[in-house]
């Protein structure tokens, strides 16, 4: 088995999800290499070693300099064409699904999605999703290689082990159409607060908070407990919070050792996005909330009254 | 100005769906309605084709030929038509031979714009147009929650996790739009009693060029091997506030260690 995972960097680091995806390629054996694309990113490749790649491929460019997908799928081919991979993996992401599924027209090979769990099983590679609103678990293989392969986000943590990766310069060689689409204007790392995906802690705000203003109890709280505010479709919608602490289907997908749903009823849509969390505490007034059936803390009840006073006794225990 | 829309009927969502354990297939026997993500995509076509005060908005789709009448939807809500690619053959088809069919299907179209929903209901895809751009040589944009398009160019804001970037690029272009771009209009009762007129092509695989060999479950580089229930999740604690609840909840959190 020999492997190449994309690894994907925003900031100046490399992402805790691509690294996770690395770390599980390595504990399942074989050559394992890494794949980072993008410009000046040289000095983020030694990183990679320490989470199991033998091997990373840079190639640093300007030309890959904003984070747009197609003349990745160009790099990435030719290096799978080049080395033989026969198994490609990337972290699920806005960026990481447009070249994976744009390599996969490209080598004619089959891309399996949103998986949360990889495995050898005899010898062979199975990946487990989730499908139907997680109502059902798929086994899913691979007929061809390279096999390709989207981990949905959050997944794997990664895991030192501490070795050290021959850097290889990768070439670059660009097809036409790749380089048509251009970024104008890139986005920046939001300075406050963790990013919702890298949380440890996510208290997360719904529809049942009552209106925009309701959402400082939930920022009150997630400061308490040193962690992020994430917001549901619902609100989100409705203009009370920003798109990016989006958490479900359509949002973002966070595994945080604790999540805390305030005002959430809890909708198939909120449910993929979060239930790979450690500990789900949940406060509603409906004891009829479907979220009720996928906690593990459900308390009914109005989150006005109990929010605020959870954050001062949060102070209150940090302070001691 | 020609746009094609790709849509793809699904499942009704809030109905029990199934995969079937015979075919590892999902079943498709019930009633289909338009993806409702595909809905927005419809919508983004139609006001860019009113913006632009001429053109034709068509659509394209990979199905049997009973999602006609689910297509009628967008045919309702303004489309100009459909061309529907459907053949036996083609059932089972993963992302691979989805994307070889429809590419197909475009190329005969040559629209200046391909749109595409963000995500299929039914399997959770959200990989279709970067396949499609790749297979079609043409640059992509995906993600946009808001668009323009002047002098041939193509300007999006595209939603990530890091925030909104600008993408431009030339027509054609290849474009997924998010749930966030519009709200979708209501089909109109002369729209829904014009719908049914509107020209509806259904082509089969050889019809266009396609090799059986390529698509559907022969043509498929990905397989379901076995389906399992979900885990089950442990035991929940549930507590009626009596005034105390804030209390409780610290001290679950320190019981399980997450303070």
């Amino acid at each position: 088995v020999s492997t190449l995972v994309f690894l994907e960097h925003h900031g100046n680091e490399l992402q805790k999800g691509s690294l996770g995806v690395l770390s599980k390629a390595a504990s399942l054996g074989g050559d394992v290499a890494a794949a980072l694309l993008g410009s000046d990113v040289e000095p983020l490749a030694s990183e990679a070693g320490k989470f199991g790649a033998a091997r990373v491929f840079v190639a640093d460019d300007r030309a890959l300099e904003a984070p747009l997908p197609q003349p990745r799928v160009d790099v990435l081919a030719h290096l799978v064409r080049e080395h033989s991979f026969d198994t490609v993996l990337f972290a699920s992401s806005v960026l990481s699904a447009d070249v994976a599924a744009g390599l996969a027209a490209r080598l004619d090979a089959g891309l399996n999605w949103d998986l949360t769990d990889l495995a050898s099983e005899d010898g062979r590679l199975v990946g487990k999703r989730p499908a139907l609103g997680d109502s059902v678990y798929v086994d899913v293989g691979w007929r061809s290689e390279p096999r390709i392969a989207l981990v949905r986000s959050g997944t794997f943590d990664p895991v030192a082990s501490g070795g050290q990766a021959e850097i290889v310069s990768a070439a670059v060689a660009l097809e036409d159409f790749s380089t048509q689409a251009r970024m104008v204007e890139q986005a920046h790392e939001e300075s406050e607060g963790p990013s919702i995906e890298d949380a440890d802690v996510i208290v997360a705000g719904g529809r049942g908070l009552g209106g925009p203003e309701s959402f400082a109890l939930v920022e009150a709280l997630a400061k308490a407990l040193g962690g992020a505010v994430a917001a549901t479709r619902a609100v989100v919608d409705a203009g009370w919070y920003p798109y990016a602490t989006q958490v479900g289907q359509t949002g973002k997908t966070v595994a945080p050792k604790l999540y805390v749903a305030c005002g959430i009823s809890g909708a198939i849509q909120h449910k993929v996005g979060m239930q790979g969390s450690g500990v789900v505490v949940a406060i509603n007034k409906d004891p009829n909330a479907p979220i009720f059936e996928y906690c593990d803390l459900g308390v009914v009840g109005d989150l006005h009254e109990i929010v605020p006073k959870l954050t001062e006794l949060v102070q209150a225990r940090k302070a001691a | 100005m020609k746009i094609a829309v790709c849509v793809k009927v699904v499942p009704e969502p809030t109905a029990v769906r199934r995969i079937d354990a015979g075919t590892k297939r999902l079943d498709r026997a019930g009633e289909g309605v338009l993806n409702a993500f595909d809905v927005h995509a419809v919508e983004a076509a139609l006001q860019l084709k009113e913006a632009e005060g001429e053109g034709e908005v068509v659509l394209v789709s990979l199905g049997p030929p009973k999602v006609l009448e689910a297509l009628r939807k967008a045919l309702a809500m303004g489309a100009d038509r459909v061309l529907l690619v459907s053949d036996d053959a083609a059932a089972g088809s993963d992302l691979l031979a989805t994307s070889l069919v429809l590419a197909r299907a475009l190329e005969r179209e040559s629209p200046d714009l391909v749109f595409l929903g963000q995500q299929a209901s039914d399997s959770d895809g959200a990989v279709l147009w970067a396949a499609l751009a790749e297979r079609l040589r043409r640059p992509l944009v995906s993600q946009v929650a808001e668009l323009t398009v002047a002098d041939g160019k193509l300007t999006g804001k595209r939603q990530t996790e890091f925030g909104y970037d600008v993408i431009e690029a030339p027509l054609p272009v290849i474009v997924a739009v998010s749930d966030a771009i519009n709200e979708p209009r209501y089909p109109s009762l002369k729209g829904i009693m014009g719908a049914k007129s509107k020209p509806q092509e259904t082509l089969s695989l050889a019809e266009l060029g396609v090799d059986a060999a390529d698509v559907g479950e022969a043509g498929s580089k990905t397989e379901v091997l076995a389906l399992a229930e979900p885990p089950a999740r442990g035991d929940s604690l549930r507590i009626e506030d009596d005034g105390n609840a804030a209390e409780r909840i610290l001290e679950f959190l320190a019981e399980k260690r997450v303070l």
